[in-house]
């Protein structure tokens, strides 16, 4: 995983003069499912851009929300959207689904 | 079903309570509500249509589809909600007067209610897009069952009737006051979405200064919380503001301040919206 996220990184970095598409990003996938997060701990890279691309392969709508991290996002059952972070410091944030306030999972930026 | 019950009544009120100040606002304006019945049928029909195509919105400018459009949609609700104090410091004493007599500002009046019918539009655009998701899943599983509907249908009608509460509260007002009271609601209404569109940009990437955390009073006033969220929705609260999102609040309120005073005390007449 870690060499991914590196791999990731060098070719964000290498990519930095010309204009990054989103394709470059180190992607990283959360699947919510109707009150359940997984992973409980989402594992990203800090202080680079990536995607967080989330799967609701529930039979019902999730909201992806992060107060710390200041996002939210609503997805349809079967769905699947993401949202593209341009930098998170190093640290823990708590995610929830806004939909399903029992689901709880941790974002882990290192 | 209470689950069901609480997620409507919360999106629908995050609307509402704009639309129900918007509304004390255009009181006694002819035309007024047919202009915010339009923008509320505009505002759920552009809901619906962002529900319908999130993705690809999503997925448009790099992955920033949406913080764009949020912030360009509350940036036009800003623009209006700043047009239409600075007409009302300068005609509202006409109209708390007396209605009648301020014939000659009904016409401009249209173009207020106009205004205004686009704040509401830009409100539940922005609001509605996820309780469409939620509604329309909830109809759309076979496994949620009649009572999750029930129970979501029960709180959009829940949300409705405290947004009209908020609106029949402001217009018990006395017509000398509640055009000053409405219009200091906008001010903070208007800040607020202002620091909203600000933190969008800065999500997109097309603002990238003042990142830092202003504060954090997440333990003594929760932004999820119910009067979080009630503050959220009314004067912008959030309980971790960014640098950026303060100095935006600050300018739109002291921007709106100043053209506010500058029209109230400008030359009456000359300057008239015509």
């Amino acid at each position: 995983m870690t060499a991914r996220w590196a791999a990731g990184a060098l070719l964000a970095a290498g990519l930095a003069a010309s204009p990054a598409r989103a394709d470059d990003l180190p992607v990283i996938r959360v699947e919510m499912r109707d009150g359940v997060i997984v992973p409980s701990v989402i594992e990203v890279p800090a202080n680079t851009r990536f995607k967080l691309e989330i799967a609701n392969t529930g039979q019902t709508p999730v909201e992806f929300e992060s107060a710390e991290l200041r996002r939210e996002k609503a997805i349809a059952a079967g769905s699947t959207s993401s949202i593209v972070f341009r930098t998170v410091d190093p640290g823990s944030y708590a995610v929830f689904d806004d939909f399903h306030p029992e689901a709880k999972a941790t974002l882990v930026a290192k | 079903m209470i689950g069901a019950f609480v997620i409507a009544f919360r999106e629908v009120i995050e609307a509402g309570l704009i639309v129900g100040i918007v509304m004390a606002a255009t009181r006694g304006m002819p035309g007024s509500r047919r202009w915010i019945a339009l923008g509320v049928a505009a505002g759920l029909a552009g809901a619906a249509l962002l529900a319908l195509f999130a993705e690809s919105v999503s997925d448009a400018f790099d992955g920033t589809g949406q913080d764009i459009l949020n912030a360009g949609v509350l940036v036009v609700a800003v623009l209006m909600l700043v047009w239409h104090n600075t007409w009302m410091s300068r005609h509202g004493r006409e109209l708390a007067g007396d209605l009648r007599a301020a014939g000659d500002a009904v016409r401009a009046g249209e173009r207020r209610a106009a205004a205004l019918a686009v704040v509401v539009g830009a409100a539940i655009l922005r609001e509605g897009a996820e309780l469409v998701l939620f509604l329309y899943g909830l109809v759309a599983s076979g496994a949620s069952g009649a009572d999750l509907q029930i129970g979501a249908l029960a709180g959009v009608a829940a949300g409705a009737a405290v947004s009209a509460v908020s609106y029949f509260g402001l217009a018990a007002i006395p017509t000398r006051y509640v055009f000053s009271v409405t219009s200091a609601l906008i001010v903070l209404l208007a800040a607020g979405l202002a620091a909203q569109a600000a933190q969008f940009l800065a999500n997109a990437g097309l603002v990238t200064v003042l990142g830092q955390t202003l504060w954090n009073t997440a333990a003594i006033l929760p932004e999820a919380s119910w009067p979080g969220r009630v503050l959220h929705a009314l004067v912008g609260y959030t309980d971790r503001p960014t640098a950026l999102q303060g100095a935006t609040y600050l300018a739109t309120v002291l921007v709106m301040l100043a053209l506010m005073q500058w029209s109230a005390t400008g030359r009456p007449r000359a300057l008239r919206t015509a």
